[in-house]
C-alpha cells in the first residue's frame, strides 16, 4: 500500500512539474510568440530526385553498369581529384570495375603517391602501385573538401543527393530574390539542392569539359550521373554481390522456415482439439 | 525423434502415417543443420588473410644496384627477404661441396635461376625457430661457412645459404619468385 | 522446481549414465529447455520472444567477437579499421551488418517481451524476481548498445558519447568530475573510445549471466500464460519439447527471414548517414538523434524545457536538463517498483476490461508517440506532443495502474488452462502429450494423446 501510494504521489508529483513549468510556458509560447522568420534561403531550396529513369544499381535487382562505372571514375580522376580525397578506395579495388590486372597496374602508375625515395630515403612522389590507396589531397583554399569515398553513404538518399548537388547551379529566380531580399554571399555559389542552397564548391561540371574514353557524350547530366554511380561504388563496393547473396539466404529461409511450420503443426496436431 | 515407442500400440496403418510425420521433422532439423552449417563459412572465412593482405603479398625488387658479394634486404608478406650477389669464389666454394653430405641437398644451381647463377634470393628467417640470421648487411658475422649465421640457437649457412652446421633443419628458403625484366624480380 | 509430473531425465547409454553421474550437464538441459520442463499448453506467439531475445544475444557475441578480431579502438583508425572489415575482411561487411542490425532486432524482440510482460502482468507474484532480473538485463543492454554505438567513430558515435555522457554533468555538484572521469578527459578521445570497447565487449557475458538467473527464476513458478490461471493439473501443460522447441524454431524462422531482408537489402535503413563521416570534434551534426530503440527514452529526456523554480522569484529549484535526466531514468527504474503498483489479483489483460483499454487506448499510443518524438528535432509542435505524452507514461504507470487494480471488476476466469483451451466440463478427460508412456520426449505425438489409462 505504501509503495501505491508514494507512486501515485510521485507520478502526480512529476506530471504536475512536467505541466506547470515546462509544457504550459511551451505552449504559452508557442501560441502567442510571433513564429522564428524562416530563413529566406529556404525558399529556393528544391528537393531532387536523382537522374531520369535511375541508376541500374536501383532495386533489389539493381546490378553495377561497369561502362559507367569507368566513365565515373574518369569524371572523377580529371574534375574531383583536385579537391577531393578517395582515401578509403585502393587501385587494385579497380579491377571490380572490369580493369584488367595489367589496366589496373597501368592505371595506378599514373597517380603519384607520397612516399620515401628508395635510394637517397628523401620524401618524394613515387608512381602509385595496385597496392595503394588514393593519395590525399592538400587544399589550397578554405575549409576541408570532404572525402569522397563514403559519401553516398554519408548523405540521405547519397546515390541521388550527389547526381541532384551536382545538377543544381544555376541563378535564384530574380524576382523572388529582390522580393525577399536573399543574395548568395560572397565567395558561395547558388545550388538549389544544397539545404541551404549556399555551397562553396562552384559548379564543377560543364558540358564537354571531358572526352568520355568510350565516346559518350560528356553532357553535364551524363558526368554527373556517371560519378554518382561510381561513387556508389566506392562507398559499398560489395552492394550487388551483397543483394545476391541476400535472396539466396532468403530462398532458403523460406524453405527451412516452411519446413519449421510443417513440422511444428504436425507435433501439435491432436493436442488442440476444437472448443466445444 | 526418428524412434517411436509410444505408437507402437496403433495399428500398420497409423506406423505409415508416423514415418510420413517422422521424415518432416527430420527435414526440419536436417534444413536447419545445413544452415547453421553455411553460417560457420563466413565465420570461419573471415580471418583468412583480407583483400589487402592478399594484395600485399606480391613484392618487386630491383636486384641491378647489388654490388658483388653485397646483399640487400627487402621485406616481402612482411618477412625479411635476403638479395645477395654472389661473389665468383663464392659460387666456386658452393659447388665444391659435396651435395650428397649436406642436411638438406640442394645445389646451388637448384636454388638460383637459370642464367642468373650468381643471384641467390632466399627468406630471412631461420629454419630453426624463426629468427633473422645475421650475413645480409655490412659487417655482420656470416658464420663459420660464409654465408649467414643465426645468433639465436647458433645455426651456419653457407654461401648458398644451406645449412651446414647448427639445430636448423633445412636450408634458408628460396621463395617463388620470377624475371620480370633483367633487373626486377617478383617475389610470390 | 518443477511440477510433479515434470518427466524425469533418463540417460540411455553407458556414457550418457556416466556423463550424469559425473556433470548432469544433459539433465539440466533437459529440466531447463527439454521435454522435462512442462509449460503452459495455451501460450501464444508473443510467448515466442523469450527464446528470439536468447539467440540475438548469442548472434551479438558471435558476431561481435569475430569484429573484434579486425577493429582498432583508437581513434585515429577505428574508422579506417571499420572500412577495412567493410571492404577488404572476407565476409566482412556481412558480420558488421549482421552485428549493426543484429543490436535493432535484439530491442524489436525485446520491447515485443517486455509488453508482452505489461499485458499479461507477467510481473506479478509469484514472478516479480523474474522481471527485476528482466529489467536489470534491459538496462545492460542499454548501456551495452551505447558504447556499441560510440565504436564505429563516426559524426554521430562521437557526439552521441559526448551527449550521454553529458547526461552525467547535470547531476548536482558532483556532476561534471564523474563526466570527466567516464570519459578519462574533457570530449570523447582514445580513453573513453578505449574502456568503451572494453566494456562493450564485457557487458554481454555479464548479460548472458543475469539471462541464466532470469531463466532459472523462470523455472520456479513455471511460466505465465495467456490466461493468467496458473497451471493445476498435468493436463494444462505439455513438455517444452517438443511442443516449444518446434514453435520456437518456426518462430525463429520469421524473424530471420525479417533480420537477413534488413541485413541483406537495406543495411543502412535504421543507422544514421551522419555516421559514415569519420568523428570530427570541431563540427556537429544538425540533428543529433540516439540510436531508434532509444528514442521513447530521449524524448522523455527532451520533455523537460523549463527549470523548475519558486514562481515569481527567479530561485532554481532543479535545472531543466536534471529534471529531464532524472525522468528518463526513472522512466525505466520504476518498473523495478511495478510489481507492486499493479495488484489486480488478475494477471492477463483478456480479463481486466478497465486494463485493456488503458493498455491498448494508454500505454501503446503514449509509447508510439514518444517513440516518434524522441527521432523528431527538438522543436514544436513535437516538444508540445512529447510533453503530454510523457506526463501519461508516468500517470499510467504509477497512478493509473495503482486506482484501476482497485477499482476494476474483472471478468471471470477459467477454472484452469485445460478449461480455456477445450471448453468446460472436459477438462479430467482431456487429451495431452505423452508423458507417461515411452522415454522419448521427442516422439511424434499423435500415437501418445491417448488418455492416461
Amino acid at each position: 500500500m505504501t509503495i501505491r501510494l508514494g507512486g501515485i504521489i510521485a507520478g502526480l508529483a512529476i506530471t504536475a512539474v512536467l505541466v506547470l513549468w515546462s509544457l504550459l510556458p511551451g505552449a504559452y509560447s508557442y501560441a502567442f510568440d510571433p513564429p522564428a522568420e524562416p530563413q529566406p534561403s529556404a525558399a529556393f531550396y528544391e528537393h531532387g530526385h536523382g537522374p531520369e529513369g535511375g541508376f541500374a544499381f536501383d532495386g533489389v535487382f539493381g546490378k553495377w553498369d561497369m561502362a559507367q562505372l569507368q566513365r565515373g571514375y574518369q569524371v572523377y580522376k580529371e574534375v574531383c581529384k583536385s579537391c577531393h580525397s578517395l582515401k578509403f578506395v585502393a587501385f587494385r579495388d579497380l579491377s571490380q570495375l572490369g580493369y584488367t590486372e595489367a589496366e589496373v597496374q597501368a592505371e595506378a602508375a599514373t597517380w603519384t603517391i607520397p612516399g620515401k625515395d628508395p635510394a637517397t630515403g628523401e620524401q618524394t612522389e613515387l608512381p602509385g602501385k595496385p597496392t595503394d590507396y588514393f593519395p590525399p589531397v592538400y587544399y589550397a583554399g578554405q575549409g576541408v573538401p570532404p572525402d569522397l569515398s563514403l559519401i553516398t553513404k554519408a548523405r540521405h538518399d547519397g546515390s541521388n543527393y550527389v547526381y541532384d548537388l551536382l545538377t543544381g547551379y544555376g541563378e535564384p529566380d530574380p524576382a523572388k530574390a529582390a522580393k525577399v531580399g536573399f543574395e548568395t554571399p560572397d565567395g558561395l555559389y547558388f545550388n538549389k539542392h544544397f539545404p541551404n542552397v549556399n555551397i562553396a564548391m562552384p559548379a564543377p561540371l560543364s558540358d564537354d569539359q571531358l572526352t568520355y574514353a568510350d565516346g559518350t557524350k560528356a553532357t553535364t547530366a551524363q558526368m554527373a550521373k556517371d560519378v554518382a554511380a561510381f561513387l556508389t561504388w566506392t562507398a559499398e563496393p560489395s552492394l550487388v554481390e551483397r543483394r545476391q547473396t541476400g535472396w539466396f539466404v532468403l530462398g532458403f529461409l523460406l524453405f527451412a522456415t516452411t519446413l519449421a511450420f510443417l513440422s511444428y503443426k504436425q507435433i501439435w496436431a491432436g493436442l488442440k482439439p476444437k472448443k466445444k | 525423434m526418428a524412434t517411436d515407442t509410444a505408437a507402437t500400440t496403433e495399428l500398420s496403418a497409423a506406423d505409415e502415417g508416423v514415418r510420413r510425420r517422422d521424415w518432416i521433422h527430420i527435414a526440419a532439423l536436417g534444413t536447419a543443420g545445413v544452415g547453421g552449417a553455411s553460417v560457420l563459412f563466413p565465420l570461419i572465412s573471415q580471418m583468412a588473410p583480407s583483400a589487402d593482405v592478399l594484395a600485399a603479398s606480391t613484392t618487386d625488387v630491383d636486384v641491378s644496384a647489388i654490388a658483388e658479394g653485397q646483399s640487400i634486404k627487402a621485406v616481402f608478406r612482411k618477412q625479411p627477404l635476403f638479395v645477395r650477389r654472389l661473389t665468383a669464389a663464392e659460387i666456386e666454394e658452393a659447388n665444391k661441396v659435396d651435395v650428397g653430405s649436406l642436411r638438406d641437398p640442394q645445389t646451388l644451381a637448384e636454388r638460383t635461376k637459370e642464367g642468373h647463377p650468381d643471384l641467390l634470393v632466399t627468406m630471412g628467417v631461420c629454419t630453426h625457430l624463426g629468427c633473422v640470421p645475421l650475413g645480409a648487411a655490412e659487417g655482420e658475422s656470416r658464420g663459420d661457412f660464409g654465408g649467414y649465421f643465426c645468433p639465436c640457437h647458433g645455426s651456419h649457412y653457407d654461401t648458398a645459404a644451406r645449412i651446414r652446421k647448427g639445430p636448423a633443419p633445412k636450408n634458408l628458403m628460396v621463395p617463388n619468385y620470377e624475371f620480370t625484366s633483367d633487373t626486377v624480380i617478383r617475389v610470390g | 522446481m518443477s511440477f510433479a509430473w515434470a518427466k524425469q531425465y533418463e540417460p540411455q547409454s553407458a556414457f550418457t549414465k556416466w556423463i550424469d553421474e559425473k556433470l548432469p550437464l544433459p539433465r539440466l538441459v533437459y529440466n531447463a529447455v527439454g521435454a522435462g520442463y512442462p509449460v503452459p499448453r495455451n501460450l501464444n506467439y508473443m510467448w515466442n520472444f523469450g527464446v528470439l531475445a536468447g539467440f540475438f544475444l548469442m548472434v551479438q557475441i558471435i558476431t561481435g567477437v569475430v569484429l573484434a578480431m579486425h577493429y582498432a579502438a583508437n581513434g585515429l583508425v577505428a574508422f579506417a579499421t571499420v572500412e577495412h572489415i567493410m571492404r577488404d575482411v572476407n565476409y566482412g561487411w556481412m558480420l558488421r551488418y549482421a552485428h549493426a542490425n543484429g543490436a535493432s532486432f535484439f530491442f524489436i524482440v525485446i520491447y515485443m517481451h517486455i509488453f508482452r510482460g505489461f499485458f499479461y502482468s507477467s510481473y506479478k507474484a509469484p514472478r516479480e524476481m523474474i522481471w527485476l532480473l528482466g529489467v536489470v538485463i534491459f538496462l545492460l543492454m542499454m548501456a551495452t548498445a551505447f558504447m556499441g554505438y560510440v565504436l564505429p567513430w563516426g559524426q554521430m558515435s562521437f557526439w552521441g558519447a559526448q551527449v550521454i555522457t553529458g547526461l552525467f554533468g547535470a547531476i548536482p555538484l558532483v556532476g561534471e568530475p564523474i563526466q570527466v572521469w567516464i570519459l578519462g578527459g574533457y570530449a570523447p578521445d582514445n580513453a573513453a573510445l578505449n574502456r568503451f570497447f572494453s566494456l562493450h565487449f564485457l557487458l554481454p557475458f555479464v548479460i548472458a549471466g543475469v539471462v541464466i538467473l532470469h531463466i532459472w527464476a523462470l523455472h520456479i513458478p513455471g511460466s505465465s500464460n495467456p490466461t493468467g490461471v496458473e497451471v493445476k493439473q498435468e493436463s494444462d501443460t505439455v513438455p517444452f519439447h517438443p511442443y516449444y522447441t518446434a514453435k520456437d524454431g518456426f518462430g525463429l524462422g520469421v524473424v530471420l527471414i525479417l533480420f537477413t531482408a534488413m541485413v541483406f537489402f537495406l543495411p543502412n535503413a535504421l543507422g544514421h548517414p551522419d555516421n559514415y563521416i569519420e568523428a570530427n570534434p570541431l563540427s556537429t551534426p544538425a540533428h543529433i538523434v540516439p540510436e531508434w530503440y532509444f528514442w521513447p527514452f530521449y524524448a522523455i529526456l527532451r520533455a523537460f524545457t523549463g527549470d523548475l523554480t519558486i514562481p515569481f522569484t527567479g530561485i532554481v529549484l532543479v535545472q531543466a536538463k536534471l529534471l529531464g535526466v532524472i525522468a528518463m531514468f526513472g522512466s525505466i527504474l520504476l518498473w523495478f517498483i511495478l510489481p507492486w503498483l499493479d495488484k489486480s489479483p488478475v494477471r492477463s489483460g483478456h480479463y481486466r476490461p478497465l486494463f485493456r483499454k488503458f493498455f491498448w487506448f494508454g500505454l501503446i499510443p503514449t509509447m508510439a508517440v514518444l517513440f516518434y518524438c524522441g527521432g523528431a528535432p527538438a522543436e514544436q509542435p513535437y516538444v508540445l506532443i512529447s510533453q503530454l505524452a510523457t506526463g501519461y507514461y508516468f500517470l499510467h504507470f504509477l497512478v493509473v495502474l495503482p486506482i484501476i487494480s482497485q477499482i476494476e471488476v474483472p471478468k471471470p476466469l477459467p477454472f484452469s488452462i485445460t478449461e480455456a483451451v477445450i471448453g468446460k466440463g472436459s477438462a479430467p478427460e482431456a487429451p495431452r502429450a505423452g508423458s507417461v508412456d515411452g522415454g522419448d520426449a521427442g516422439t511424434a505425438p499423435e500415437g501418445s494423446l491417448q488418455p492416461a489409462e
